[in-house]
């Protein structure tokens, strides 16, 4: 079984998020870039499946920032193949543009199976992986936390609120959307990271073109919400919020003896 | 194209899921301004005229077909393209749970419509749908127009429609391609039943990624000790083990609305805020102005949990020995 694995540099959410002159996207040029989280989880999850099946691991990444950094860091971790899809995507793409040239890269690498992260902070105009099912008219299944072998295939365990689980077949080549893998991504030291880098083999191709879309949409403008109910904030250092926080539990009479 | 505003309708076990009414009011606010019909898509395996009934719409399309007694992505994917492309709407409501997250994208690639994922706003301006959308977790809004298309909309983002009447129910044949599917439903697994019920306790200290390891729990299990409460979670702490997953808060967790909520290092994403936003008091620690959770929040700080829980603590234990 070979494993694809698309992993995306998306914008670290703790920094500040300026807007360009524009006001329709964010300014990427000074912002740091890390790999999504969900991607990460879907390369452990298909970790877990080259060491019970024996599959081969294959991580794709488009030429985003840092993106080295990212799939060498994956083949340190186990992944047995990284391809970097180089091409100008500095200036951002959107998932319906990245699912096009994932499509046509997938299907290049003969993959039976594609694990990618269930959603990214970017996702204005879609989640990448079930787009790029749909561009390959592939079976998907989202929010998965759990992709086993069964009977030939696999199974995936699909999540829903509060906990309820479905299990469901599937036969084939086909698209998971991981929420979480079936244990805590692994870790891996920098030094081998290092080694990997050192190591090369990053194998660099050039992105393919997307495929017009037929009408995408249109960003208007990107702002900070409104805040509708502005938290009052405390001032003064740890001691003296503690001591607001309890005054104001205490008259809430929540304090029990 | 034509001006209906079509809701798909999700249900489980027999029981419509709160966001169809939210949806159908939304709808129907949209079909008014537009000139047309609120319709709700049913796919159900010969449960519609119970589902039906009280649903807030103009009319009901029903699919009927055996593989619909579970929700099978690959099933409701090829019946609702084959609905869209017959009945060409101008714009259709899913929400953004799990079902939604499975076909809202699947049906735009499939039928080459945009799509605005995790709509919070929809207004028409004269012709144009625009749409308001959360990214980047909740930090930024972006507004974008869609002439027609599908929208993915967030939990609570639309006041729910009052249930009433019964709107007429058109049945339509189901779709080629359900007998040759390429997944099968295999079983339902129910969520654990918890040691504690966080949906019945009324003071939660939560931790999120901000606690740094499982190590630190102890901070916020003090302090939740000292105030007769229970510490509960963020989805990446119970995802990493350090507390069990029946403590996770939020869209895949349980939703809570306790006396109090203490947030503790959680950057209130949208999927968590869906799950304690209506707590009675809520306080968030975030080193963070800036994240998401102070929007919600009721009180907060920028000083650091590892300072304030400590001092927290020993306050509420020492007035808890005067009370
Ligand atoms: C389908 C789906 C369902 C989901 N369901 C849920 C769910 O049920 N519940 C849920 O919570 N999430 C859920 N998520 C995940 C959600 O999108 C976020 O990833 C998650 O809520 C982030 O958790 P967090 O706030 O703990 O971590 P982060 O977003 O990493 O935030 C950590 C915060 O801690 C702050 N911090 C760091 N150090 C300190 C310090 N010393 N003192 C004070 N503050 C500090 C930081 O400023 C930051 O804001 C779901 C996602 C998907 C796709
Ligand atoms: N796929 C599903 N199957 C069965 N029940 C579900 C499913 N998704 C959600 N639920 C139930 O619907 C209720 C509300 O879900 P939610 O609003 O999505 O958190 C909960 O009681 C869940 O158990």
């Amino acid at each position: 079984m070979h494993i694809v694995v698309p992993m995306k540099q998306t914008v670290d959410l703790v920094e500040e998020l300026e807007l360009n002159d524009e006001g329709t996207d964010v300014e990427r040029e000074y912002l740091k870039f890390v790999a999504n989280e969900w991607d990460e989880q879907a390369l452990e999850e298909a970790l877990l499946l080259k060491e019970a099946t024996g599959a081969s691991v294959t991580v794709v990444g488009l030429d985003e920032a840092d993106v080295d950094q990212t799939l060498y860091a994956a083949v340190a971790k186990g992944a047995d193949r990284a391809v970097k899809l180089t091409g100008d995507f500095e200036g951002g793409i959107t998932s319906h543009q990245r699912a096009s040239i994932l499509a046509q890269v997938v299907q290049g690498l003969d993959a039976d199976l594609v694990l990618i992260g269930v959603q990214s902070p970017e996702d204005l105009d879609g989640q990448t992986g079930v787009l790029l099912a749909g561009t390959l008219g592939l079976p998907h299944v989202s929010v998965a936390i759990g992709v086993e072998p069964h009977e030939g295939g696999i199974k995936v365990s699909q999540e829903f609120g509060a906990g309820v689980v479905h299990e469901i077949a599937v036969d084939g080549p086909a698209v998971i959307g991981i929420q979480a893998a079936r244990q805590a991504p692994r870790y891996v030291a920098i030094s081998r990271i290092r080694q990997a880098m050192q190591a090369g083999g990053l194998e660099e191709r050039d992105a393919p073109e997307p495929a017009e879309e037929g009408s995408p949409l249109k960003v208007r403008r990107l702002f900070a919400p409104e805040v509708t109910s502005q938290a009052e904030m405390l001032s003064g250092d740890a001691e003296d919020v503690a001591e607001r926080l309890a005054q104001l539990i205490a008259d809430r009479g929540l304090i029990k003896a | 194209m034509g001006n209906d505003i079509l809701v798909l309708v999700e249900h489980h076990e027999g029981a419509v899921h709160d966001s169809a009414a939210e949806l159908l009011g939304k709808a129907r606010e949209l079909a008014q301004a537009a000139g047309g019909e609120a319709v709700a898509v049913l796919l159900h395996d010969g449960s519609a005229p119970a589902l039906a009934e009280g649903l807030p719409a103009d009319r009901v399309l029903s699919v009927q077909h055996a593989t619909f007694e579970h929700f099978l992505p690959e099933a409701y994917v090829t019946a609702i393209a084959a609905l869209l492309a017959e009945r060409e709407p101008r714009l259709t409501l899913i929400a953004n749970t799990t079902v939604g997250m499975e076909l809202a994208g699947a049906l735009s690639a499939r039928t080459r419509t945009p799509l605005a994922a995790y709509c919070i706003g929809l207004e028409l301006d004269g012709d144009t749908v625009v749409a308001t959308s959360q990214v980047f977790g909740g930090k930024l809004h972006a507004e974008v127009e869609l002439g027609s298309g599908i929208a993915s909309v967030v939990a609570g983002a639309f006041p729910p429609a009052e249930a009433g009447g019964t709107p007429p129910v058109e049945e339509l044949a189901a779709p080629a391609g359900l007998d040759g599917l390429h997944m099968r439903f295999l079983r339902r697994i129910e969520p654990e039943v918890a040691d504690v019920d966080i949906t019945a306790e009324e003071l939660l200290v939560s931790v999120g990624r901000g606690i740094g390891g499982e190590e630190n729990i102890e901070l916020a299990q003090e302090l939740a000790d000292a105030l007769g409460g229970v510490v509960s979670a963020s989805r990446p702490v119970a995802d990493a083990g350090w507390l069990p997953k029946t403590r996770q808060v939020g869209k895949s967790g349980r939703k809570v609305k306790p006396k109090l909520y203490i947030a503790c290092g959680i950057s209130g994403a949208p999927e968590h805020l869906e799950g304690m936003r209506d707590a009675e008091l809520i306080i968030a620690i975030n080193t963070d102005e800036k994240a998401p959770i102070f929007d919600v929040a009721h009180v907060g700080t920028t000083e650091d949990l590892f300072d304030v829980l400590p001092a927290l603590t020993e306050r509420i234990e020492a007035a808890a020995k005067v009370a």
